[in-house]
């Protein structure tokens, strides 16, 4: 409708409309971006029925919002997941060409039937809110000011099988001039859509030497990180705040750039190329998000130097604070629990509950420990040879040899990858076998991690989201014969090697913090806190 | 910046005095090409735009000279003039440069034509924090006969014994058999640290390096140090088992320890920023470990690891010699997709020029004339019935007619007269063949070039 009356009008006057002509053509791409982005999400509304006004309401002004903001060069990262980054403009260009011919369905309707229903779900707003909340496990939020809801869109990394996604980041990883890594090898078919790597084809072996693009100490991680010379959610973390210091280090503010800006910018490229080797961990997405609210918050009339320097004591003062601190208080606390003749059992290698027994036992405790471990990590090995290096007596079996051990244990204390926010708990694969056993046996089940692990993402399943590793990994050889070594040939033969697991909150009875002991049920009172002291 | 490349060319190739008495080496043509192209090649399609060239005046002039090197090496080469009459050893070239040395090097020798991946050099490097990381390949056998070359190849060059761990990347022990007495000595702290340990003999050092920052500064800090091939790498592969580094004595009595620990202390070169204490938190976080069996953490505690990357399969030769060079002649051609007749050369139609030949530009070939499995260099006139198996013939030579050559080398500049017949020869550079001679077997060098008893 509009457009006709565009062209009615510029049959009169011809030089004043075509420029609007042309900015109407502009706003109806930009219309009929959203137009078919409204049409996925009525799809989506069709299958979720409750959340469907929601989204509606938050989507348009929040569409507004991102539109408003494009010329912008960065957004200030208070939406949640960091996968929310892309920028409008950047929408596939398969997109344009089909919306190009919709916004003829007319922006004016459009926008008085958004409107329209903005309006009656608003007065009905409070009344759905409490429904949708009590259908989630969790308490019921106080206020909703408190936490932002969001859009949350799927990250890239759990729609490995959808084809658009796949074309956006490749897209993007063009744009920012890094290497996509490709899959290999056969997927079992309820994860074919997870990412799956082979540690044959480092992410290296597309990029030139001199590396220009990413800064070479981020290139020596996501390798370290790819071949697992850096394992463990702590020192992945750590590692990554220390590359930062360099990028900082090295970083110089171009002309005309505002340091606050530009250097979130260039840290994107960075963490697509880690994304890219391994995919982050929750305590790195934790970081990251840290970090680039501190770079936004420099104030403008900062000096360079200044600026770094403030920024290096910022990187410092988080691992001292939320990795070193917290282990110490941690381990105060789990000291507490551990009693004269204990028999402890812990399950691969977690740097924390390994900090904490060596801690209790230079405490003069007496207890000893059984170490559980699982192919094909096989971390047991190196959790058992720094605390018999100690001086601690320990056990070694293997996972399928717990139920015979169990009857011995008194304790398991479990680490953690990261807290989910209804109170699950995402570990290393075989962790929640451990707990379920243990739960049969009546031992109780102590799981320690540091507050800075805990997500505000939910899952309820280890399929959703999880992370596939190297399935070459499974391959041994024994007595000079290797039976899997051709398994691709085979058609009906899929490897699987899953890194990580959840387990549900009622089999944990404890979870050991630096803020205290809670229930695996208040993870998501101490993330409403985070995100208020925040 | 990540990595600096040192392209190093100025050595004068010992080994093969006869051909490289008139032509420097990294001038020497090898499928058409001169030498020192090859390795500019490879680091040139691996990304690198920058090279330092350390090389005598004659190749800088040929290197600003040269057609096919102007063209085709898009890189910036910073070429840097050193004496030839010096007698530099490789090291002392890189304290010459020190100056120009901001980050970690990869050294190369012209000599080397390879398509390796050299990812997998440079991986091994950035991933462990390696002080050195370097190249070694299977030795292939040389299967074309070498001319000038009485009676069957002796058991050839001493021997190289390199060990490695169990993962096959680890450098351990490197020895030449020319250095050692009796019998192979290896000392206890290495079996205790890696009881499981691979010897290697039939490996062949590509010359390839990555070295770090603080070797360099070691270099000019030890004056005694001239070749990184013969002293400075094993001099490294020693020292990652050394006591003196692994646990840091602060007092000691003798002088000379005092003297051995500032240069160990300059080889270590803890990154002296307040950052190193974040890397070990993060590799004392970390489940990883190198090796298992023993008590100790990843590494054993050792700040200095040598890593080595071997070859399997694909292309990897050093050409310093004779044999090395036709060999190298013989596969290079079967790399590159250039046409085997260069558009610039004139071939007569009655003329056979086999498909594994190569011919350069401003050739002349005339009637009748048969070349098989052979490169023919720039500017070389061949006239008629003039029959070429198997051979190598450089630029400007003239090969008048009836001539036969067999399996021969024959180098710039040379003529052979008519009717000459010529097996298994190498004829030198600029030399006159009569005709009607009949040579086999026979090294035809300039009485300036015999040796003098």
């Amino acid at each position: 409708m509009a457009d006709s009356v565009g062209r009615q009008v510029d049959s009169i006057n011809h030089a004043t409309e075509e420029d609007e002509k042309k900015q109407e053509i502009i706003r109806a791409k930009g219309e009929g971006k959203e137009l078919t982005k409204e049409e996925k999400q009525r799809l989506r509304k069709e299958k979720k029925q409750h959340k469907k006004n929601k989204k509606d309401d938050r989507g348009p002004p929040e569409k507004e919002k991102e539109k408003a903001s494009v010329p912008a060069p960065s957004k200030p990262a208070t939406q949640s997941p960091a996968h929310k980054a892309p920028v409008p403009v950047n929408a596939s260009a398969s997109e344009s060409p089909v919306a190009a011919e919709k916004p003829a369905k007319s922006k004016a309707e459009l926008r008085a039937d958004r409107r329209a229903r903005q309006d009656s779900e608003r007065a009905s707003k409070p009344g759905k809110k409490e429904v949708g909340q009590q259908s989630t496990s969790s308490k019921p939020k106080a206020t909703p000011s408190e936490l932002q809801p969001v859009v949350k869109r799927l990250p890239e990394h759990v729609q490995v099988d959808d084809p658009a996604a796949l074309k956006k980041l490749a897209k993007k990883l063009e744009r920012q001039q890094v290497p996509l890594r490709s899959d290999y090898g056969y997927k079992v078919s309820l994860f074919s859509h997870l990412h799956q790597y082979s540690r044959k084809n480092p992410p290296t072996q597309q990029i030139s030497i001199p590396v220009t693009a990413i800064h070479p100490s981020i290139v020596r991680l996501g390798l370290q990180y790819s071949q697992g010379i850096i394992a463990g959610s702590n020192a992945r973390s750590v590692a990554l705040l220390h590359a930062f210091k360099q990028v900082i280090q090295d970083y110089s503010t171009p002309p005309n750039e505002e340091l606050s800006r530009d250097l979130v910018n260039k840290l994107s490229p960075y963490i697509s190329f880690l994304s890219q080797c391994r995919p982050l961990s929750a305590s790195m997405g934790n970081a990251i998000k840290y970090i680039k609210k501190e770079i936004s918050n420099i104030p403008n009339q900062c000096k360079e130097e200044e600026a770094k320097r403030r920024l290096q004591e910022c990187i410092d003062s988080y691992i001292n604070e939320k990795i070193i601190l917290a282990s110490q208080a941690i381990s105060k606390y789990a000291i507490e629990k551990i009693s004269d003749g204990d028999v402890i059992l812990v399950y691969g290698c977690s740097s924390l509950v390994n900090h904490i027994l060596c801690e209790a036992f230079e405490k003069q405790r007496k207890f000893r420990v059984i170490v559980v471990d699982s192919r094909p990590r096989l971390e047991g090995r190196e959790a058992l040879r720094r605390l018999v290096k100690k001086g601690i007596r320990c056990t070694y079996v293997l996972i399928s040899a717990l139920s015979y051990i169990l009857p011995e244990v008194s304790k398991v204390f479990l680490g953690a990858h990261a807290l989910l926010a209804n109170g699950y708990v995402m570990s290393r694969v075989g962790t929640s076998q451990i707990a379920l056993v243990a739960k049969a046996y009546n031992v109780p089940v102590l799981v320690c991690c540091e507050t800075y692990k805990f997500c505000e993402r939910v899952q309820t399943d280890s399929f959703v989201s999880n992370e596939l590793d190297d399935p070459d990994d499974l391959i041994v050889t024994r007595n000079g014969k290797t039976h899997l070594e051709n398994w691709q040939t085979v058609k009906s033969l899929g490897l699987l090697n899953l890194v990580y697991d959840v387990t549900p909150p009622d089999f944990v009875d404890l979870v050991i913090t630096d803020l205290g002991m809670i229930p695996c049920t208040s993870v998501p009172v101490v993330l409403r806190v985070k995100n208020v002291d925040q | 910046m990540e990595l600096q490349a040192v392209l190093m060319a100025a050595g004068g190739g010992s080994r093969m005095m006869d051909l490289t008495y008139n032509t420097p080496k990294p001038l020497l043509p090898v499928g058409n090409r001169p030498l020192i192209w090859y390795p500019l090649n490879l680091l040139e399609k691996v990304g690198f735009e920058e090279v330092i060239v350390i090389t005598t005046k004659e190749v800088q002039k040929a290197l600003s000279t040269d057609q096919r090197l102007k063209t085709d090496v898009k890189m910036r080469l910073d070429v840097v003039c050193i004496q030839e009459e010096a007698d530099m050893g490789t090291a002392d070239a890189l304290r010459h440069i020190q100056q120009k040395i901001k980050t970690d090097i990869l050294v190369v020798s012209c000599d080397l034509i390879t398509d390796v991946a050299l990812h997998e050099v440079v991986d091994l490097f950035r991933a462990h924090s390696a002080t050195l990381s370097m190249l070694m390949s299977k030795v292939h056998e040389f299967t074309e006969t070498v001319p000038g070359q009485k009676g069957k190849k002796k058991a050839g060059e001493q021997r190289d014994f390199v060990g490695v761990d169990v993962t096959g990347k680890r450098l351990l022990f490197m020895a030449n058999e020319a250095d050692l007495d009796e019998g192979l000595v290896l000392r206890k702290s290495i079996m205790r640290k890696h009881p499981r340990m691979l010897i290697k003999t039939g490996l062949l050092d590509a010359h390839l390096y990555c070295l770090k920052r603080s070797v360099v500064d070691f270099l000019v800090h030890n004056k005694s140090v001239t070749s990184i091939r013969g002293e400075l790498v094993p001099y490294l592969v020693r020292k990652q088992f050394s006591k003196t580094l692994n646990s840091q004595n602060a007092t000691e009595d003798s002088e000379r320890n005092q003297k051995q620990q500032d240069a160990h202390h300059n080889l270590e070169l803890l990154s002296t920023s307040k950052d190193e204490a974040l890397l070990q938190l993060a590799r004392e976080r970390s489940c990883w470990n190198d090796h298992r069996g023993d008590m100790s953490e990843a590494y054993h505690g050792g700040k200095l690891r040598c890593y080595v990357h071997i070859m399997e399969e694909g292309m990897c030769y050093r050409v310093n010699t004779l044999a090395a060079y036709i060999e190298a002649n013989r596969v290079v051609p079967k790399l590159f997709e250039d046409p085997p007749i260069h558009p610039a050369a004139v071939v007569s139609e009655r003329s056979l020029v086999g498909s594994d030949s190569i011919i350069g530009q401003l050739c002349h070939i005339s009637d009748r004339t048969s070349i098989k499995r052979s490169n023919v260099g720039t500017s070389t006139i061949i006239k008629e019935k003039v029959k070429i198996t198997n051979s190598i013939i450089m630029n400007g030579v003239t090969i008048e007619e009836g001539c036969n050559i067999q399996g021969s080398v024959i180098c710039n500049n040379a003529v052979i007269g008519r009717g000459a017949d010529i097996k298994y020869c190498l004829v030198g550079s600029g030399q006159r063949v009569e005709p009607e001679a009949e040579r086999t077997n026979e090294v035809i060098v300039g009485s300036d070039q015999l040796m003098e008893i």
